[in-house]
This record gives structure tokens, sequence and C-alpha cells, in this order.
């Protein structure tokens, strides 16, 4: 039987087989996840600021940063077995939760560009997205075959 | 003693932040009762100091449906106040303005959502100048903006602006009561942690 992995804000998390990984509510935050079709190894991460180069004291998980998490993710994913030629991204978030004229506040906006930015120093091509607009979307995404639901309340259910 | 992370404060400090949100937030739901004409009462206020998941746990979960109505405030404190409204309440508060009831939380018009936002203008408006008299300062109120989704979603928002530097949030929560019973809908305080330092220097217990 596999898991039902939660993944929470400022966290990542990996499995294989049937395991199912779930993170709820993305906002302005992205959801990023990382299938392997030949090992089944997948990978979801969920990060909330675009860089971490800007924040100088330690105390912060590296989970948080798109510069940051999704390296990591890679290499404990390869670490595992996984192999980096095989592996694809789907991503999901990036929304405005609230409409404000001052642009400094679309945080949602920085983070696609600075996920699409990690993903492409890591050389792993994005096969499909649901980002942007203004609403919150839960990503679901089945290990055994790389499906990802996103849900949401105004839209509703869809597969990417 | 400079506040560095929310996890610093000590407990003079939070029991001063609870009086603040008390405060703050009575004079708050005074101005709601008078609008809609019904007593609205507060519980005692808590003060959490929480990781962002267990933030959102705190507040009814990620995936709960709800309107968010966020001021950003700036000033003697910068931070946010977020109201968090449950059916019952929006209901309550449509209602009084249009003399009936939305049949959902989706199904609110332009003039409705309008007044809502409004309430949530005149409520952050009394909340803030409670804490002002208090202490003395001088604190702005943005223009309130609002959308209903998940809550998850809703509270990424305050903790990607006052979480960059730690992986906590800081809140005061407020939860209201018509008629003895706690209807789930919130007011919350959100100050910055640069702002904690000013904010309780004003109080004496910096």
């Amino acid at each position: 039987m596999g898991q039902k992995l939660i993944v929470g804000i400022s966290d990542w998390k990996i499995g294989r087989g049937d395991d199912v990984l779930v993170t709820y509510a993305l906002g302005s935050c992205i959801g990023t996840c990382l299938y392997d079709r030949t090992t089944g190894i997948s990978g979801l991460s969920h990060i909330m600021l675009p860089d971490s180069t800007a924040i100088i004291d330690g105390h912060t998980t590296r989970m948080k940063f798109a510069d940051t998490a999704l390296p990591d993710m890679l290499e404990k994913m390869k670490a595992m077995g996984a192999m980096q030629g095989a592996i694809k991204a789907k991503i999901a978030g990036g929304a405005i939760m609230f409409q404000t004229s001052n642009s400094k506040f679309n945080i949602g906006q920085r983070n696609i560009e600075a996920v699409k930015a990690a993903l492409q120093k890591l050389r792993i091509p994005i096969i499909a997205e649901d980002t942007g607009l203004n609403y919150g979307r839960t990503m679901t995404f089945w290990a055994e075959n790389g499906a990802v639901e996103i849900s949401s309340t105004v839209m509703g259910k869809k597969m990417i | 003693m400079s506040i560095g992370k929310y996890e610093d404060l000590n407990e003079m400090q939070i029991d001063v932040l609870r009086e603040v949100g008390n405060i703050g937030s009575g004079n708050a739901t005074t101005a709601l009762s008078s609008m809609v004409g019904k007593m609205i009462d507060i519980q005692v206020p808590k003060v959490e100091v929480l990781d962002f998941n267990a933030a959102i746990e705190a507040v009814g979960g990620p995936e709960k449906v709800i309107a968010g109505i966020l001021i950003r405030i700036n000033g003697d404190i910068d931070g946010m106040i977020m109201f968090l409204f449950e059916q019952n309440l929006i209901s309550l508060i449509v209602q009084t303005f249009f003399g009936s009831a939305p049949q959902d939380i989706f199904s609110l018009n332009e003039a409705e959502l309008s007044a809502l936002n409004e309430m949530g203008n005149i409520m952050a408006g009394s909340y803030v100048n409670a804490i002002s008299q208090l202490a003395g300062m001088t604190i702005d109120v943005e223009v309130p903006v609002m959308t209903i989704d998940m809550l998850g979603a809703i509270m990424s928002v305050p903790a990607i602006e006052m979480g960059e530097m730690g992986d906590k949030l800081l809140f005061i929560d407020n939860n209201m009561v018509i008629d003895q019973t706690c209807i789930d809908s919130k007011m919350l305080l959100l100050p910055t942690i640069d702002s904690l330092d000013n904010l309780l220097g004003k109080l004496g217990v910096a």
C-alpha cells in the first residue's frame, strides 16, 4: 500500500511506487512535481519565496526558497536512484491572492519565474503548468504514473 | 532588548500583545455590532507564534473555504489585519445591508462584495484607532482587499510577507461570538518583527 505524503509549506517530500503526494492550498507559493518515469521516484516541493540569497541569517529552512529547495530535492532523488535525464517537471501556483495596485506584492509572478529559472539551471523540462491568475490550488501527484491533479474552489478539478 | 524573531518574546510581552488584541478587536466588534444591530462578543484573544503549517491549522485548516479581507497597516506598527469571515457572518452582514442573505459564499454580487469590504474597512479603522490611542502611535490603514478561497492560500500571503526572515508567524487571534455561539469568524493582527520593538517600546515592555 502506498502512503499519502502531505507536503507542507516550505517542505518537500519524495515518494515512489503507489505513493500519493499532496500539497494543499497553494496561493502565491509554487508546487513543483519532479517525476522520473524510469524509476517512479517522485518529488513534490512547496516553496514560498523565490530567492534565498537576500536572507542573511541562517535560521530559516532551505525548503522555503526556489533556488535552494529544487536542487536539494533533485539531489535527494538522484541519491535514491533517479535518472537525471528522465526527470520532467509539472508546476502549479503563483497566484495573486489579493489584487492590489502595488506590484511589490506580486510575489506569485516572481515565484513562477524563480522556479522556472531553477529548473532550467537543473536542466529539467517543464511539461505542464497551471500558474498565475487569482485563486488557490491543491496539487495531488501520483508517483505510479506522474499524473497531477489541480483542484481549486472556483475552477473545480483538472489534470495537468 | 531587540526582538530578532517571534520566538524571542517573553511572557510579559505576550500578555501585552494579548491586551492590544483585546482592545483593538473589542473596538472593531463594537463597530460591527452597531452596523448589524446584533450583540457580537469576542473571546479572549490568543497570541500565537506558530510555524506556517501550524498557523493555518490553528485558524481552520488549509482547504477550508472562507472570505479573507486583508488590510495592510503601516506607521508605528507595520503588518496586516486579516479578517476571516465565515458564511454565517457574511450572511448576517449582507442581510443587514440588502435585506436578503446570499445563497452561498460564491454567489455574492459586486455590491455585496463591496459592502463586506467596507465592513472590513470600518472594522480595521476601529481596531487601529483603539491601539493608536492606547500607545500614542500613528498607524495608517490601507484600502482593504478581499478574496474568497481556501484558507491556506489566503494565509500564504501573510506567511510570505511576514515570514521572510524566519519560519514562524505571530498573530493575535480573536474569535467572534454571536448569541453565545462561537461563529468561527476571526480577526488577526499580524505585526512584522521589525515593528514589534517599536510597539512594545511604546507600551513600556521592550
